[in-house]
Order: C-alpha cells, then sequence, then structure tokens
C-alpha cells in the first residue's frame, strides 16, 4: 500500500484495474485506492506481470503493506507496487520511515512490507486457526512477542472487512470527517516537528499582469493562462536556483529533491484539501503548466488523481486567489521543507523611479523548515521568486 | 438563442462547477462571486463551458463586465 499523501496511514483496494496473469507497463494504473482523503489510482512503479493479488477488493490496510506481487524481468518477486522505492526520487511513496518523532504518528504504525518467501513469525494454534478461516498469513500483523502472530490476531483478520460495497462511495460527510482527520495528523506533525521560519516580501504584478493580457487577447478562451500558472513556474525556477529548499527532511538530514514538482494545495468544495503534484514544474512552459493546473484541480476535485500525483511533491504552493486573504503563514507538509504562499492580488502604492504609482501587487510568504535552511536563503529565494515575475516573457 | 435558454446553460454550467447551487437562491443583480464560492479556474471554467455551448467569443478584457448573472447573460444575448 503506497504512502499516498503525508497524512495517509492506510488504504483500502476499491478496484482492481488488472488481473492476474496480465502484463504491465511502469507508470500504468494498476488499482483504485480510498486513502479516507480521496480516490486514488495507482500505478506501478515497474513493467512486469501481474503475478498475484495480496490484497482484495474491500480490504484495509496499512501504509507499507505489499498488496500485489509483479513479477518483472529484473524484480522477479518483489513486492511491487506499493512498498518497492522508485527508482526516479519519489521517496514521499516509500512506507513511512520510523519517526523522529517522540511518539508515532498513528497508534499503529505499519510493519515492515515482508518479502515473499520470507518467514512468518505465528504460534502453532494461530496457523491452524488461519488454515481454517483461510486467512492468509503474510497479510496478518502480529502483535505478540517480537511481531509473532496470535490467535487473535488471526481472528480479527478473518472478520471480513467492512461490508460497503465499492461501487458507493462513502457519503459525503463521513468523507468530510475522515478528510479532516487525515488533515488534522499531518498538520499536528508538521508543528510538532518542524520549525517553522516566516519570511515575505511584496511582488509588483503590473509587467507580469500587462504581458498576461496581451498573451490572452490572442488566445482562445479555453487556452488563457491564469496568474496562477506564471506563480508556478517562477516558483519551480526559484527552487531550482536555491536547492536546499525543494526536497525532503528525512532521518535528520536533508536530501534535496532531483525535480521540481509544486504541491498545489487545492481547497475542495465541501471542505478539506488535496496537494496533487505539478510534476517537473521547472522545464514546463507557461501553457503546458496551464494545462496541467486545468486538469488536476478538475481532477482533485473530482476524486480522480494518480498515486504519482498525490505523492510526488517537493515544494508546494498555497494560492489564496483573487478572493482570499491579503497573505498567508501557512504549515509546511512533511516532509517537504517549504511552502510558498500567495496573497490576493490588490493595487498598493509603489514607489517607482522616485514617483509613487498605483500598481497591482502579491505578498508572498516563504514557510520554511529552519533544520533544512536558513531565513538567509529563504530570502534569496523569495528575490529570486520576485526577480523571475518581474520577466514574465522569460517564465 | 432566448434570454430563458441562455439562463439556462449559464445554470447547467455553474452547476457543473458549484453543485451545491441552487439556482432559486441566486440574485441576478449581485455580483456572482459574492453569492458562489468561485475561484479564478472556477470562473474561466463557466465562460469555457459558456463560451463552448453559445460560441459566443469572450475577450479576456470584457472578464469585468461579467460579474453579475444578469450581465452575463445580456452580454450573451447580444452575442448569439
Amino acid at each position: 500500500m503506497p504512502l499516498l499523501g503525508a497524512d495517509m496511514d492506510r488504504g483500502k483496494i476499491l478496484e482492481w484495474r488488472k488481473q492476474v496473469g496480465d502484463p504491465i507497463a511502469r507508470g500504468e494504473i494498476v488499482a483504485l485506492v480510498d486513502t479516507d482523503k480521496a480516490e486514488i489510482e495507482v500505478e506501478s512503479f515497474t513493467p512486469g506481470v501481474l503475478e498475484a493479488i495480496l490484497v482484495g477488493v474491500g480490504e484495509t490496510v496499512p501504509v507499507g503493506t505489499p498488496i500485489a506481487r509483479i513479477a518483472g524481468a529484473e524484480a522477479r518477486g518483489a513486492p511491487a507496487p506499493a512498498p518497492t522505492p522508485a527508482p526516479a526520487p519519489t521517496p514521499a511513496a516509500l512506507p513511512p520511515k520510523p519517526a523522529v518523532a517522540p511518539k508515532p504518528v498513528s497508534p499503529l504504525p505499519p510493519s515492515p512490507p515482508r518479502i515473499a518467501g520470507e518467514r512468518v513469525r505465528a504460534s502453532p494454534l494461530a496457523r491452524r486457526v488461519a488454515a481454517e478461516r483461510g486467512v492468509d498469513l503474510t497479510r496478518v500483523r502480529g502483535t505478540g512477542t517480537d511481531g509473532t502472530i496470535t490467535r487473535d490476531d488471526v481472528e480479527r483478520a478473518a472478520v471480513p472487512a467492512a461490508p460497503t460495497p465499492a461501487t458507493s462511495p462513502a457519503p459525503v460527510r463521513d468523507r468530510a470527517a475522515a478528510m479532516r482527520s487525515a488533515i488534522a495528523s499531518a498538520m499536528e506533525r508538521a508543528n510538532r516537528e518542524i520549525p517553522h521560519y516566516y519570511i515575505e516580501t511584496r511582488v509588483d504584478l503590473a509587467r507580469a499582469q500587462r504581458w498576461l493580457a496581451e498573451q490572452n487577447a490572442m488566445r482562445p478562451i479555453a487556452e488563457r493562462i491564469l496568474p496562477a500558472a506564471l506563480f508556478v513556474k517562477a516558483l519551480a525556477l526559484a527552487a531550482r536556483e536555491v536547492p536546499e529548499l525543494n526536497g525532503f527532511w528525512r532521518d535528520g538530514g536533508f536530501v534535496p529533491a532531483d525535480g521540481v514538482h509544486v504541491g498545489l494545495i487545492v481547497s475542495l468544495r465541501h471542505g478539506g484539501l488535496l496537494a496533487p503534484a505539478l510534476r517537473d514544474a521547472s522545464d514546463k512552459t507557461l501553457a503546458e503548466l496551464m494545462a496541467d493546473l486545468r486538469d488536476v484541480v478538475a481532477r482533485a476535485r473530482a476524486g480522480k488523481l494518480r498515486s504519482s500525483e498525490v505523492a510526488g511533491a517537493t515544494i508546494s504552493l498555497t494560492n489564496l486567489g483573487d478572493q482570499g486573504a491579503e497573505r498567508v503563514y501557512g504549515v509546511i507538509m512533511p516532509p517537504q521543507v517549504a511552502l510558498v504562499g500567495f496573497g490576493r492580488v490588490l493595487d498598493q502604492p509603489v514607489a517607482v523611479d522616485g514617483l509613487v504609482g498605483v500598481h497591482p501587487c502579491v505578498d508572498v510568504t516563504l514557510a520554511g523548515d529552519h533544520r533544512a535552511s536558513d531565513g538567509h536563503r529563504g530570502g534569496r529565494f523569495l528575490a529570486a521568486l520576485a526577480r523571475r515575475l518581474q520577466a514574465p516573457e522569460q517564465l | 438563442m432566448t434570454a430563458a435558454q441562455l439562463r439556462a446553460i449559464v445554470f447547467e454550467v455553474l452547476s457543473e462547477i458549484a453543485p451545491e447551487v441552487e439556482p432559486g437562491v441566486l440574485r441576478g443583480d449581485q455580483p456572482l462571486r459574492d453569492q458562489v464560492d468561485l475561484d479564478s479556474m472556477d470562473f474561466l471554467n463557466l465562460l469555457v463551458g459558456v463560451h463552448q455551448r453559445t460560441g459566443v467569443e469572450i475577450p479576456e478584457a470584457d472578464y469585468p463586465k461579467l460579474a453579475t448573472l444578469d450581465q452575463l447573460i445580456a452580454y450573451l444575448a447580444q452575442r448569439s
């Protein structure tokens, strides 16, 4: 069961899109998983043939539990797609590490994934009961000494999963409550573990808005670009210049990310948030980013995201939009180390060449993880971002 | 297209973007975005949907003239 967002500790299989024996290409969707927050399409990290399905439809398992086995040319028998570290740097997709936090984030941290063929520790009675009731011991979490599986563990595992048919989505109320609790645990962890620092700068958007209006006048309506796309691109380029803000804090150290995948914080109509990643944002054109933005926001709101999108962000952006508050001091999404907030665009008095004029401006804040960077580097990052927005034609 | 037809189209697109909206309670003479929680992406999608169903071109420079439902429907009626 892959980790699909920092705030997930278990997932339920809603649907298998592939059957045993089916060939699978890398990146192909193999299953649909309910994470409490959303239904996510899980993509395979590796090509191969689906050899076994280990978790059935309707079953809920902790993050890190193998859900299927994919036999590939090189990695025969490797548990996949869930716990296999991706070849690409998507560290958020790994099972959670033993926390640096003083106490575990969830009361039942997932057991380490078992490798196929590894001996399962279980009492003889537990084995007999398991055989009688058809329980697969490799999927049972042991609570006895050294993780030994006891009869009670087997009994618990044998209880059929929630009888909700996979096709009927959870009522909105339940979904909203589950999302609230998932956000709560991620934000508790963030404020407990991350020493935040905050800095901000005001960016004059007069040039950027003028340029955008000229561009949009030439574009058909469906291809027009919103200021948000400029913000994403400027942020991504600035993150490339100041790499200590782009990556993860893991096991007491900073791990820089290879690409810049901007986690876009999307608010949902019935409450709650999702943070899908706009992948390789620094390498895309504004038109490509705008198309990605529209696509990903629409799918986030429809609850149709893919695993590579919900897990891969390396830095986050929250944009309060043209009706929101003037500025935001955000909470970093662990294990990331920075969150950039864009407030509402407002006309402000600005001194230009010794004269005061009125220009559209946006206040941009940086919430930085003080373990990974200092305010000085954070300031360099904001300066780079502001500079990029002064040259919109180069974005 | 008649104003009634245009109104139906606008509500159809709006309900795809904001399913919680009840058309009966919206005031046509008040700014739409004061009554419905629409961000700039939602507003763009509303205009894209209306354009696709009516064929009316809506330049970005005209967006400020389309703040209320009455203004939007009148704008479309003049051009469709």
